[in-house]
């Protein structure tokens, strides 16, 4: 019973830390299939955090921070776009300048705003989003087993964690099943074909990026309005690039991002509570091989060593039409 | 690759654009410190003043731009075969193993001099070898070199705090970071060099790792433009196609070129192990590695573009520590931005101001190039 627990516990906080993953993984998703690849996942995702909490903290709203946070991620979004798609420059370039834009410019603002040291003052009461009992959750605690499973794992967290779980069939659907999704698929594996049934490739992809931004700020407010009560400098740490990496091991299709962001956030749950502790087996591993796992896991995956990830065939490459 | 752009006259295409992308990358970055309440006018002479205007301010700004040479270096290297080396941060970090280990072994009997050719060779070997890996996955499993990197920096970022953390930290000591060097691990600074221009650097760390940079830029430029092996990089950069057709072996080509690469951007660790810590610290890189992308970017990728804008970089390095003195609301962060913009607008947009400039260039028919320009198709 007590290893039933402690599993309950980490699975709690793989749910917790997956969610701003998979938001952000989904985000890439819709970039990359549409063939504008995106590197600035993380800079997206901390400029929206930033946002989020300066916005929730001087109007005390959490939806008006949600708001602000997605409007600034499509804005760098837009940026991405205006410079990968009708400059034509190279999007990897314009993905570590958004990096970079964001890293900086975060701490710079909120230093002049707040005076915090690069925070944004601590959110309570109405300004962060709070978290929600499932129906019946606290009658059915005491059920063993599926009692914990249903109050502890399944109830009890933000709502923006049960949209993002619901956006994987949503984005499933859009993709697969719909029109845009179709000829987003197209615009990134062969655009001269969308062009000439007269598409606008051009309006197709800058669709796919506002459909990035989009996400990215709501994993960005979920991050600094959510998971703690605030902006601190540089929260992201990584997770944008955890994401990229979640989304290349799925192979760029949205069932298989969850299960990849669930196995990264597992990865990183893990680590946190391992630290020091001896496994059973393998004895102690150190926390830094975990931290790295994600990262070396992607690297033999698109090595081809284990199945192959074969990205979108347009990716990377701006489309000039026939002059 | 096709460019859909007339043909401008080489000092408008070298010059010109890159002078005018960067000074948009400024005039946006003023902006913000114009949002930030402070004035831009200001914040430029204080970075000025605090750059180049005392021995020890100059010290400074050279010793940053040793950094950001080598780094800078590194990513053209890659570029020039058409690659995107994102790990010249991972490179450096891991490369702190090659410089520092020699240093723990030889410094207590063996004077800089010996000391010094082992570090290189050391740092070169292993940042070459953490570049080496993206660049066989790229050339034989066909994996992206870009993500590969970028994973390798973050791999390289765990390993080194292992590193530091559970093995080269000595016993009882706290601070993640390797014992103090002995006399043999410490490289002479260049005060004379400075003094013969009448200026005393006081204690800024310019050390002679500043003219190995000087001597690897050199380097570079030999093995790009002189030698057979460099202008098989090139045609792969310009067209693998043409390179496959002329008989090149690609992989070869690319794995050669991400060792040089590396190598490059592991001598960068010498500069703070062994020219100012005189110990190897966890993050001790601290972005230079990045900072290589945006002067590799400005400095068109060649080395005489790349030492002006790594002293560039050195100046916004040193300048921005003397602002954030007297204007407490822009700290170091600001160089972030800036370095973003850069990236930006020198490498993403890089042609957003042509078609305006080639305009303007066919109404004067032709005047600044010795033959009429032709027109965009």
């Amino acid at each position: 019973m007590e290893y039933f627990d402690t599993l309950i516990v980490i699975l709690q906080s793989t749910v917790r830390v997956s969610v701003p993953l998979i938001l952000a993984a989904l985000a890439g998703l819709y970039s990359e299939r549409a063939g504008i690849f995106d590197i600035g996942l993380e800079g997206k995702m901390l400029a929206a955090a930033f946002a989020g909490g300066a916005a929730a903290a001087v109007t005390g709203s959490a939806l008006t921070g949600l708001g602000a946070a997605v409007l600034v991620s499509v804005c760098l979004a837009l940026v991405h776009g205006f410079a990968s798609i009708t400059q034509r420059g190279n999007q990897i370039v314009s993905g570590v300048a958004i990096n970079f834009i964001a890293l900086g410019a975060t701490v710079i603002l909120g230093q002049a705003w707040f005076r915090q040291g690069g925070r944004t003052p601590q959110l309570s009461g109405d300004a962060r989003f709070t978290t929600v009992e499932l129906p019946f959750a606290a009658e059915i605690a005491d059920i063993p087993v599926l009692g914990s499973i249903y109050s502890d794992l399944l109830s009890g967290h933000f709502l923006l964690t049960y949209l993002a779980f619901m956006m994987i069939p949503f984005t499933w659907w859009v993709l697969y099943r719909t029109r845009f999704g179709l000829r987003l698929r197209a615009v990134g594996e062969n655009p001269g074909a969308v062009d000439t049934a007269g598409i606008s490739v051009t309006w197709m992809r800058y669709r796919a990026v506002i459909c990035c931004g989009i996400l990215c700020g709501i994993a960005g407010a979920y991050l600094s309005m959510a998971m703690t009560a605030g902006f601190v400098k540089g929260m992201t740490a990584g997770k944008g690039f955890i994401a990229l990496a979640a989304l290349i091991f799925a192979k760029w299709k949205p069932v298989n991002v969850m299960f990849a962001c669930l196995l990264f956030g597992f990865l990183d749950a893990m680590s946190i509570r391992m630290q020091g502790n001896e496994l059973p087996i393998i004895g102690v591993v150190p926390v830094q091989f975990m931290q790295a796992l994600p990262y070396l896991l992607t690297v033999i995956l698109l090595a081809g060593f284990i199945g192959k990830a074969i990205p979108p065939r347009a990716g990377g490459v701006p489309y000039v039409k026939e002059r | 690759m096709s460019v859909p752009y007339a043909k401008l006259p080489a000092w408008v295409d070298y010059g010109l654009i890159p002078l005018i992308n960067l000074i948009v990358a400024f005039l946006v970055a003023g902006l913000v410190v114009l949002a930030v309440g402070e004035s831009p006018l200001r914040a430029a002479s204080l970075l000025i003043e605090g750059a180049f205007g005392y021995g020890e301010g100059i010290g400074f700004t050279l010793y940053y731009a040793t950094n950001f040479i080598f780094t800078g270096l590194a990513v053209a290297v890659a570029f020039h075969c058409g690659l995107f080396n994102i790990g010249g941060e991972g490179q450096a970090y891991v490369a702190g193993l090659g410089v520092a280990l020699p240093c723990l072994w030889l410094d207590q009997f063996a004077p800089w001099y010996i000391v010094f050719p082992a570090a290189i060779l050391g740092a070169a070997m292993v940042g070459g070898f953490w570049a080496m890996i993206p660049g066989w996955l790229q050339a034989k499993r066909g994996s992206h070199v870009v993500i590969t990197t970028i994973m390798f920096n973050f791999i390289a970022s765990s390993l080194m705090v292992y590193v530091l953390v559970d093995v080269l930290k000595p016993a009882g000591s706290m601070a993640p970071q390797t014992r103090a060097f002995a006399e043999g691990g410490q490289l002479p600074r260049l005060d004379w060099l400075l003094a013969s221009v009448g200026l005393d650097i006081g204690g800024a760390p310019f050390n002679m790792s500043f003219l190995l940079a000087l001597v690897a830029a050199f380097v570079v430029w030999v093995v790009i433009w002189r030698t057979k092996l460099g202008y098989e990089i090139r045609t792969m950069g310009h067209s693998p196609t043409a390179a496959a057709y002329a008989g090149i072996r690609q992989s070869r080509i690319i794995v050669i070129t991400m060792i040089m690469s590396g190598a490059l951007a592991g001598m960068m660790a010498l500069n703070p192990i062994m020219g100012d810590q005189h110990r190897m610290q966890l993050d001790f890189v601290a972005g230079a590695g990045f900072v290589g992308i945006a002067v590799a970017l400005m400095g068109r990728s060649h080395p005489v573009g790349i030492i002006p804008a790594a002293i560039l970089f050195g100046m916004l390095y040193q300048g921005g520590a003397e602002i954030s003195f007297e204007m407490p609301q822009i700290s170091r962060d600001m160089i972030t931005i800036i370095q973003g913009l850069v990236i930006l607008f020198a490498g993403a947009l890089e042609n957003m101001f042509r078609p305006a400039i080639t305009a303007f260039f066919a109404t004067l028919g032709g005047a600044g190039s010795d033959k009429p320009l032709p027109a965009a198709e």
